[in-house]
């Protein structure tokens, strides 16, 4: 069924009791043509590019848990692309070209908002390296623009830019074809559309081994519910990418830390943009609802727990209080915490693998959420190609030997 | 927060005194080694970690405490830690971790 008003009308008169399954729980096949394990917005959005771009249908998305569930269903849905280096900027603009339009493509109401990014300067560090961004963005052809004190506060009204804070507001970056979507709109818009050109989506199931032939190729992977056979794997499994790997006998430059986010009970229309600020450290939008939507970096320790420490939730809204005095009262709802996986460069592995037929989309960090169309696109293209797009050519493992490095842990100065 | 106990303090202590510093047991190659080691020997020590889905060995420094660094066993599924032992003792065999889990398990100071 195609959603539009007149379906929306149609099922009003019955209650809307009679709306479709959006994706139908399916059957397992003895094989398929590619198997994605991970079922978050990265592993069904490669599902649905390789049946939609690249002609591959006959497809397994393999989610251990449920559609919407990890990391897509955890993040604080911000999407920009606003990135220092060449490479960066490149994948993460291809997925802001993406995200425009999505909505319609999926015929998935995405809520994406370009309500723009708005990225604080404090000191004159921050002032330099942000112009420096802003000019970097410029020749690559991505929108950022520079603003004073005065049009930062004009840009996001509840903005404190007195001069006599501790952090004062020296200016900041803003990028107007940044903002936000609803999250786990997104991965099951990309679960309905890839289940209707064909994909199977497997939910509860996990993968519980790699099977390799003689020839070290993938011949298939084992999971709870059986055996599957494929001659390709792609790996979109974020913070649990280490253990998947681990069955193919590899080891990758990943670490697993807890990455915290929470929302304030819902308010009205108060925060228009998105702002970020790198030296005080924390972020924050308004969603639809009227929750504020806080986060900042990740716990100090690796861990697969999916939780974190309240101390940390603590610094975050101080930082959060520093920068909008107005929201000191505001009192917190709920917080949850996801699990990242971060590389030593802080830029992700898109790519193939040692392993012929595995593939992998790892080490997204904290930052995964912005790239999901870019990098599923990318990825399915990698898997159907057995070569990789010239996006995501640069983001391969053999950077960590040959020393190629996407250093945008130091161009950020925090995890992004 | 964790309650982390220091082997050295010998004293559980509030997690913000202390600071986690990655997987225990990296051994810097001495010069000798380093003479030999091509680039991927390089990439493993550099980079690659085990990132372990269950019993961790890694390291801490109480560096709002007693400024001293130790090892820990941590489980990082249950956030739950096992042990911790001084600085260069050698990495814990399963049967000491076992010992250990046992022990907590059944009440006593781990």
């Amino acid at each position: 069924m195609k959603y539009s008003a007149v379906s929306l009308f149609a099922n009003a008169l019955s209650g809307h009791k009679k709306w479709p399954v959006q994706f139908p729980d399916k059957e397992l096949k003895k094989s398929y043509d590619a198997i994605i394990v991970g079922g978050g917005g990265h592993g069904l959005g490669a599902a649905y590019y390789l049946a939609k771009r690249y002609g591959i249908t006959n497809v397994a998305v393999l989610e251990k848990g449920w559609i919407g569930g990890g990391n897509t269903g955890r993040n604080t849905t911000i999407i920009r692309s606003n990135y220092l280096f060449d490479e960066s900027a490149a994948m993460y603009d291809h997925a802001v070209d993406l995200w425009d339009g999505l909505g319609q493509e999926l015929n998935y109401n995405l809520m994406f908002s370009k309500r723009g990014v708005l990225m604080l300067a404090h000191n004159i560090h921050d002032v330099q390296s942000f112009q420096r961004h802003v000019h970097a963005n410029r020749l690559n052809g991505v929108d950022n623009k520079w603003l004073t004190p005065q049009e930062c506060k004009a840009f996001c009204p509840p903005l404190d830019i007195s001069q006599d804070r501790r952090y004062p507001v020296m200016g900041g970056a803003l990028q107007m074809r940044a903002g936000t979507a609803r999250h786990d709109s997104v991965a099951w818009g990309y679960a309905r559309a890839a289940s209707k050109l064909g994909v199977d989506i497997i939910q509860n199931c996990k993968v519980t081994g790699i099977r390799r032939g003689a020839d070290g190729a993938v011949e298939g992977v084992e999971t709870e519910k059986g055996y599957i056979a494929s001659s390709k794997v792609g790996v979109s499994a974020a913070g649990n990418t280490s253990v998947v790997m681990e069955m193919a006998g590899l080891q990758f430059p990943l670490e697993s830390y807890p990455l915290q986010a929470l929302v304030s009970e819902p308010i009205k229309p108060v925060m228009p943009c998105v702002v970020m600020s790198n030296a005080v450290h924390a972020y924050i939008s308004q969603s639809d609802k009227g929750e504020l939507v806080i986060g900042a970096g990740t716990d100090q320790y690796t861990s697969y727990s999916q939780r974190g420490a309240l101390h940390l939730q603590e610094h975050n809204l101080m930082s959060i209080c520093e920068i909008f005095p107005i929201f000191k009262r505001q009192r917190m709802l709920r917080s949850w915490g996801g699990i990242v996986d971060v590389t030593p460069d802080r830029s992700p592995i898109v790519g193939k693998t040692p392993v012929q037929g595995l593939y992998v989309n790892c080490g997204w960090g904290t930052g995964g959420f912005k790239a999901t169309p870019g990098a599923a696109n990318t990825f399915a293209y990698t898997i159907a190609h057995d070569e990789p797009h010239k996006i995501n050519a640069p983001y391969n493992l053999d950077r960590f030997v040959g020393g190629r490095l996407i250093d945008e842990a130091a161009a950020a100065a925090v995890a992004h | 927060m964790f309650e982390i106990h220091c082997p050295y303090c010998d004293e559980k202590r509030p997690e913000i005194e202390f600071a986690y510093a990655g997987e225990a047991h990296y051994v810097r190659p001495n010069a000798k080694e380093q003479a030999v080691m091509s680039d991927e020997d390089w990439s493993r020590y550099m980079f690659i970690r085990n990132n372990i889905r269950g019993e961790h060995a890694e390291r801490w420094w109480h560096n709002a405490g007693c400024n001293m660094f130790f090892n820990a066993i941590r489980d990082t599924v249950s956030d739950k830690f096992v042990m911790t032992y001084k600085m260069g003792k050698p990495r814990r065999t399963p049967a000491q971790i076992d010992k250990a889990r046992t022990a907590q398990n059944d009440g006593a100071e781990s």
